[in-house]
């Protein structure tokens, strides 16, 4: 990689560590694999450096990073890409107002909601509150349609409310 | 717009994903109904909840250093003709130059010795690189010598030089001359020093002997039947005390 070019990269991608990392971090769900994770990932992203054409670094580093992080999951046995949705979906919630208490919610509880999420909604949902992304960049990190984005981020919002709101009313939510 | 429309347009009307027209629909229609109203202010408390800054994780204090000297040599293996012309004064590209070195002095006809020292180098520069200098992270020598135990057919001397200035920084295996060696890490300021150690084909003592590639000074000798190469980019005056340090005090045996 030309000076120039390496100069370019770290422009391109260290402004975007924290994402990286924040991603890794919630994929691996573990501290020490998160930042080795990151670390292929830049290895990586360096190598394929000359296939990104400009536009959205954050994307495309995300992109990688969660490539990286499948991999890691993998070699863990951790079934990454299934989708234990398990959690039967029964459409929307009951219209207890209290509900609306999560925010009180101690963050730890949030947390590890939000860890026990299946990966396939956790991402989406990391993504979209963490990190502020659009569906169509979410779509561009995650390599899914836009459909299915919008489709995994409800059900992952769902989940976490029906995770997070019984405990605050003290019954079925 | 009736209730059963706005329920899938719920999460892009809080995510602002929406057209104009059909967000300022969906905003007329909660105005209107207090389900709906309602069901959307529960999906604004989740999303605060679940962007509180305290679930971030923000990447740790080293990890961009970290990154920054892992992403070099991958970007070298890229394209490694123009690199080595390019920057081969760099001293992080020490390790593919050694190796095209190295097979350069092979066909000179240069001695075995020659040859080892662009690799003892090359595993210097690399032990600093990718930030593994240490396997066992350890100032203690009752930690760092048991913890080659198993892994060698040898045990190396690791004698304590704290006191003079050279703290144990810990031990790593290594791989030298088709076999693993013990590298031991210690400290000058902020200078690392790395020891490779493994026996010799002799019994022979030899005093240390002064080698320098690619700005790295090299000590070489032999003793009780084994082999020590030293590597440090420190000066030759305190490289020196260190060897002689280290050869005095691994000759006598530690508690």
């Amino acid at each position: 990689m030309e000076l120039d070019q390496r100069s370019q990269f770290e422009q391109a991608t260290l402004p975007h560590l924290d994402a990286a990392y924040n991603l890794a971090r919630w994929l691996t769900r573990d501290v020490h694999a998160a930042e080795d994770v990151v670390q292929e990932a830049y290895v990586r992203a360096a190598r394929y450096f000359g296939s990104f054409r400009g536009g959205d670094g954050k994307a495309w580093l995300l992109g990688v990073v969660r490539r990286a992080s499948c991999d890691w999951l993998t070699k863990q046995r951790a079934q990454p890409a299934a989708l234990p949705d398990d959690v039967p979906d029964r459409g929307d919630e009951s219209s207890n107002p209290e509900v609306l208490a999560i925010r009180k919610c101690d963050v730890a509880l949030v947390r590890q909601a939000l860890e026990e999420l299946p990966p396939l909604l956790r991402e989406v949902v990391v993504l979209r509150e963490l990190e502020g992304l659009s569906y169509q960049a979410i779509a561009a990190v995650t390599e899914a349609p836009l459909g299915t984005v919008m489709s995994r981020l409800s059900r992952g919002r769902r989940q976490l409310q029906r995770r997070l709101a019984p405990d605050r009313v003290g019954g079925e939510a | 717009m009736r209730c059963q429309d706005v329920l899938p347009l719920l999460h892009p009307y809080a995510d602002r994903e929406l057209d104009v027209v059909r967000h300022v629909e969906v905003e007329t229609h909660l105005r209107g109904c207090a389900v709906c109203a309602e069901r959307e202010g529960r999906l604004r408390s989740l999303r605060a909840a679940v962007s509180a800054p305290a679930l971030y994780h923000q990447a740790p204090a080293g990890l961009r250093v970290r990154v920054r000297s892992a992403v070099l040599p991958a970007a070298r293996r890229r394209r490694p003709s123009r690199h080595l012309v390019a920057v081969a004064a760099a001293v992080v590209l020490l390790v593919g130059a050694s190796a095209a070195v190295g097979i350069i002095l092979s066909r000179a006809g240069v001695s075995p010795d020659d040859r080892l020292a662009e690799r003892v180098v090359a595993s210097h520069v690399r032990s600093l690189q990718v930030d593994h200098l240490t396997d066992v992270a350890s100032s203690d020598r009752h930690t760092v010598k048991p913890w080659f135990r198993g892994k060698l057919d040898f045990s190396p001397p690791v004698p304590d030089l704290a006191p003079q200035g050279y703290p144990l920084a810990g031990g790593r295996l290594d791989y030298l001359t088709d076999r693993p060696v013990a590298a031991l890490v210690y400290h000058r300021r902020l200078h690392a020093i790395n020891l490779f150690t493994w026996p010799a084909d002799g019994d022979g003592d030899t005093p240390p002997r002064a080698l320098a590639r690619h700005g790295f000074n090299v000590r070489i000798w032999q003793r009780a039947g084994m082999t020590f190469w030293a590597v440090s980019d420190l000066n030759d005056e305190e490289f020196d005390e260190f060897v002689r340090l280290y050869r005095e005090r691994a000759a006598v045996p530690g508690p």
